[in-house]
């Protein structure tokens, strides 16, 4: 019986009275990759940006529910959501880097947590490009804008970035949804290899990308978790009839 | 088949409508590229007349130190050095820009990031008042509280290049502030989520990425409070001291190219090299708003994100 290294129980969440959540539990163990399908505004991004507490930039939004990160409420009053974030890292949709270098967009997380030390510095920013498979791309020039790299070259620094921190999880919303297939690709890959190292959860429209990349597959619709299971279970012999129709396309 | 053929040929009403409206758009626009263009021959013209026909030195004028364009010095020459006025009009603006920016960033971020609801309640009909308030009531502000302070406070008469400057200061605030703050809420919201999502604290995101974003924005807007202070006249006028004298220090009177400007224009002749000395002075005016705007252009264009 493994430790599980982040619990939610009965999510619930508001948006203003609208409840978008209507009671998740899911619970994750430590390394590997789970993946978030559904359709959309099916309730993924709400449920993973409560993982990291994003919705707190928000006013009207009310979160209820456990949440447990290695036996820590995530959601108790005297929370360090600075702390937080820096341990559960996230990825958007579309490539974000900041318009700063190359170099100072993966060293930002290292800077703001005080790290000063040239050589420390330039060896993790050196490690995080090269975990997310950029590296041999950028090493050259890491002092240009970040700005200027290609849509899919953008998305791995910004991987990097959130890599550079050493987070435990890592939180993936569509992360290659603005990416052409061979860009996709190669964010696919540096997930694979990362798996070993890192507890990940992605949220995908795709279908394919789901069964290749996870471990496990968790099935959302309307607010709620359909199902969850080992994603050859889900993709070969759903228990739920939704499930099915679904992944075969008949609806979503 | 003719009958066709005619319709088609003929013009609908709606493209005469058309060609009506582009006719009055295209004259309006030649109307005023015509009094753009007539305005800087005019000014080009007469002060460079300063020059051409009475004779003055480029150099001499821009360096020279003394003004009394009426006079000749020991060498025979007018004396029209232009400088004092030229060093008074760039401190007064630099001065005020300088402490005009800082004011500015730390309203907008109050505004934008730790205050919103209020400040945009705040920020827009202060800021209509402010930038609507006549400059000479700035100046006569300027007169009454800032002149009387720094007499108070540095000695002297309390006129000079420091209260022109906090006059100006006061004047291009509102200006500066709403451009500001305009540039921080442009900042996409995905840098500050990225932020976060990294760790930042909310100060760090803020000046760690919204700021350092937003340089180029508020580079400009301090460069547009520039170009404002260092065209403005009156309030100046009235809290400067008007001595067209070598400015040796903030607080003794000191002049402006604007000040010297709007005080003698109206009392020289017309074709004079007093008259023509103003031009010049004008023609700089113009010169440098010029080179405000090109700034402004150049920051945006470098720093468009
Ligand atoms: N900021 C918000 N304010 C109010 N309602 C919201 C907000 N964000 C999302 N919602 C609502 O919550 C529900 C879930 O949205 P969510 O974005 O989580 O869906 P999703 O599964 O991520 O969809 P997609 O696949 O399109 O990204 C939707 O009904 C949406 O309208
Ligand atoms: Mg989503």
């Amino acid at each position: 019986m493994t430790e599980k290294i982040l619990t939610t129980e009965n999510v619930r969440l508001y948006y203003g009275d609208n409840e978008a959540l209507h009671g998740i539990n899911l619970d994750y163990d430590q390394y590997g990759i789970t993946a978030l399908i559904g359709p959309s505004g099916s309730g993924k991004s709400t449920y993973l940006r409560a993982l990291n507490r994003m919705h707190d930039l928000q006013d009207n939004v009310t979160v209820n529910g456990n949440f447990m990160f290695k036996g820590r409420d995530i959601y108790a009053p005297d929370t360090d959501t600075v702390a937080l974030r820096k341990e559960i890292g996230m990825v958007f949709q579309q490539p974000n880097p900041f318009p700063f270098s190359i170099y100072d967009n993966v060293a930002f997380g290292l800077r703001i947590s005080g790290e000063k030390n040239k050589s420390v510095l330039d060896e993790k920013v050196e490690t995080s490009l090269k975990q997310a498979a950029v590296w041999d791309e950028v090493k050259d020039d890491l002092h240009k804008s970040a700005l200027s790299l290609s849509g899919g070259q953008q998305q791995r620094v910004s991987i990097a970035r959130a890599l550079a921190t050493a987070p435990e999880i890592l939180l993936l919303d569509e992360p290659t949804a603005a990416l052409d297939p061979v860009s996709s690709h190669k964010v696919e890959n540096t997930l694979m290899a990362l798996r070993d190292q890192y507890t990940m959860i992605i949220v995908t429209h795709s279908m394919s990308q789901a069964s290749r990349l996870s471990d496990r597959t968790a099935f959302f619709m309307s607010g709620d978790l359909i199902e969850v299971d080992s994603t050859k279970q889900m993709f070969l012999n759903p228990t739920e009839q939704k499930t099915q129709d679904y992944i075969s396309g008949r609806f979503g | 088949m003719d009958e066709i053929r005619e319709s088609l040929l003929k013009q609908s009403k709606a493209s005469r409508k058309d060609q009506f409206g582009r006719a009055i758009s295209f004259s309006a626009l030649a109307l005023i590229v015509i009094v753009v263009i007539s305005i800087f021959y005019f000014v080009a013209s007469k002060g460079l007349a300063t020059f051409f026909s009475d004779g003055v030195n480029l150099w001499g004028f821009l360096t020279g130190s003394e003004w009394a364009p009426s006079q000749v010095g020991d060498n025979g020459k007018p004396l029209v050095g232009a400088a004092p006025m030229i060093i008074g009009s760039f401190l007064v603006t630099l001065l005020a820009a300088l402490i005009a920016t800082p004011f500015a960033i730390g309203t907008a971020v109050f505004m934008t990031e730790i205050s919103p609801k209020r400040g945009a309640k705040i920020l827009g009909p202060v800021t209509e008042l402010l930038v609507g308030i006549p400059s000479v009531v700035y100046g006569f502000i300027g007169l009454s509280v800032i002149v009387p302070f720094m007499r108070a406070v540095f000695g002297g008469s309390g006129f000079g290049i420091l209260s022109g400057a906090m006059v100006l200061f006061v004047m291009i605030l509102p200006t500066v502030t709403s451009m500001t703050v305009d540039t921080l809420r442009a900042v996409p919201r995905h840098y500050r989520e990225s932020a976060l999502a990294l760790g930042a604290t909310r100060w760090q995101m803020i000046y760690k990425v919204i700021l350092r974003g937003a340089t180029p924005g508020i580079l400009t807007a301090s460069v547009f409070g520039m170009a404002r202070a260092f065209g403005e006249a009156l309030a100046v006028q009235m809290v400067i001291g008007n001595a067209a004298l070598m400015p040796h220090n903030l607080t003794s009177p000191a002049s402006t190219l604007t000040s010297v400007l709007t005080q003698g224009i109206g009392n020289t002749v017309m074709g004079s090299l007093e008259n023509n000395a103003l031009w010049s002075l004008a023609l700089i005016l113009l010169l440098m708003s010029l080179v405000f705007n090109l700034a402004i252009r150049a920051i945006a264009k470098k720093g468009a994100m």
